[in-house]
């Protein structure tokens, strides 16, 4: 079967590639683009390893059909720090030893940065219901949840830096 | 295995494309569809899909209020006309799931999924049906008896009468793992009162048969009386009959009967399910 071309912003870069019928955008952006920060768990929406941002919204690539992404803006991991400066996010999930194999980490900042984009200052409460859909097996959530919120502290700080 | 997608743009269209091929199925939100496709399914190798924006438009008459099948969750809370369903399209995956998960792919998620189609059966739902060249409205009891049986239609709308009073509906989900895993079951229930006495109940659960149920032994134990110690008991006595719960890696069958009771004893003494 020919593939279709699809064009897209990819961590705000004008980005083509050819999909097949049916693909899911996880496997467009791992295999057609290099971009291997999202992570393929289960495939059915349940661990939210593959998490990203479409048009700001929070999404599972496993579950989106690439070629529905036709100029939408996708952003991924792979785009969230600003060169080797380090997104709050990111430096808050070192220091408080958040992620442990590191598989569903990916998956869990970009559902930390969908919260924070809309919510700057969330409650305990908000970020347990905004990671509710990221399935994490080390960490026991708490060094999580304690990063996201020590990350939302930081983060009016790197944005006045990046402007 | 690659598939070939089909997509509309007018509703009409997808629904001829649908019914008139046998290897098809119709994508809303795709938490169904694109399952199937990552597992690498071959029982269909079409996709139709529609992008028609009336899918997910929500209408409200006097009376009732009509939610276009293409309509997300996320869409469900963010509407203050229906602030009485939020708890319920809360329990429905997480952020990013609520955000593609339609209230029309709901009524043909298999238990335990589908605790939203509960709370559409408590609130005498009709489905409207956009089948080829003819469509039909059907109660939606009667489209879940026949969803397996009947698999290309496409559903455009679901129509739902407005709770009587704001508190006359409730909702209830059991899960193990909070707050966004599968139930072991959900209730919901319609509790219209006059006079201090419970007039036309309607109760429904999800996970305590193949499909949504409404349990007409709990609401007729419940008709003509108050909600008071004595009639919720009654009504928790009664609340496995007419029920088949499955077992799964969530919970067995007898699990599913042990729990019900308790947990509808609850939600008749008023606890629900938090409103996001």
């Amino acid at each position: 079967m020919t593939k279709s071309p699809l064009q897209f912003r990819h961590n705000g870069k004008d980005t083509a590639v050819f999909v097949e019928g049916g693909e899911n955008l996880l496997s467009a952006l791992r295999g057609e683009t290099g971009d291997t920060t999202l992570k393929y768990g289960c495939g059915q929406g349940s661990c939210g390893a593959c998490t990203v941002l479409i048009d700001g919204e929070i999404h599972l690539s496993c579950m989106t059909l690439a070629e529905t992404c036709a100029g939408k803006s996708v952003e991924t991991l792979d785009g969230l720090a600003d060169g080797p400066n380090l997104h709050p996010l990111q430096t808050a999930f070192m220091e408080n030893f958040s992620a442990q194999c590191g598989f569903c980490t990916s998956g869990m900042l970009m559902a930390a940065k969908a919260l924070l984009d809309r919510n700057p200052s969330p409650t305990r409460d908000d970020v347990i219901e905004a990671i509710g859909g990221n399935v994490c097996r080390c960490t026991g959530y708490e060094p999580i949840i304690n990063a996201i919120l020590d990350a939302a502290g930081r983060r009016s700080d790197f944005i006045a830096q990046r402007r | 295995m690659p598939y070939t997608v089909k997509t509309f743009s007018q509703t009409s269209e997808a629904a001829n494309a649908l019914s008139s091929a046998r290897r098809t199925h119709y994508m809303a939100g795709g938490t169904l569809i694109m399952r199937a496709m990552n597992e690498g399914d071959q029982s269909f190798d079409t996709v139709i899909r529609s992008t028609d924006p009336t899918l997910s438009q929500i209408k409200q008459s006097a009376a009732r209020i009509e939610i276009g099948a293409g309509a997300t969750m996320a869409q469900v809370m963010a509407s203050s006309e229906l602030a009485f369903l939020h708890s319920a399209a809360h329990a429905v995956g997480g952020p990013a799931i609520r955000n593609i998960a339609s209230v029309g792919g709901n009524l043909f998620a298999r238990c335990p999924y589908g605790d939203f189609t509960a709370a559409l059966l408590v609130l005498d739902a009709t489905v409207s049906v956009a089948g080829g060249y003819s469509g039909h409205d059907m109660p939606l009891e009667e489209f879940l008896a026949v969803r397996n049986r009947e698999p290309h239609q496409l559903v455009s709308a679901i129509s739902i009468a407005r709770p009587a009073t704001s508190d006359a509906f409730r909702f209830l989900k059991f899960s193990r793992v909070k707050p966004a895993r599968k139930s072991v079951l959900s209730i919901a229930a319609h509790l219209p009162q006059s006079g201090g006495r419970v007039s036309g109940a309607r109760i429904a659960y999800c996970g305590m048969a193949e499909t949504p149920i409404r349990v007409p032994a709990v609401e007729r134990s419940l008709e003509g009386k108050p909600l008071d110690e004595a009639s919720i008991a009654q009504a928790c006595a009664v609340a496995c009959e007419g029920t088949s719960p499955s077992t799964d890696p969530i919970a067995s069958d007898w699990y599913r009967r042990e729990v019900a009771p308790v947990y509808l004893k609850r939600l008749l003494m008023g606890q629900t399910s938090r409103r996001a």
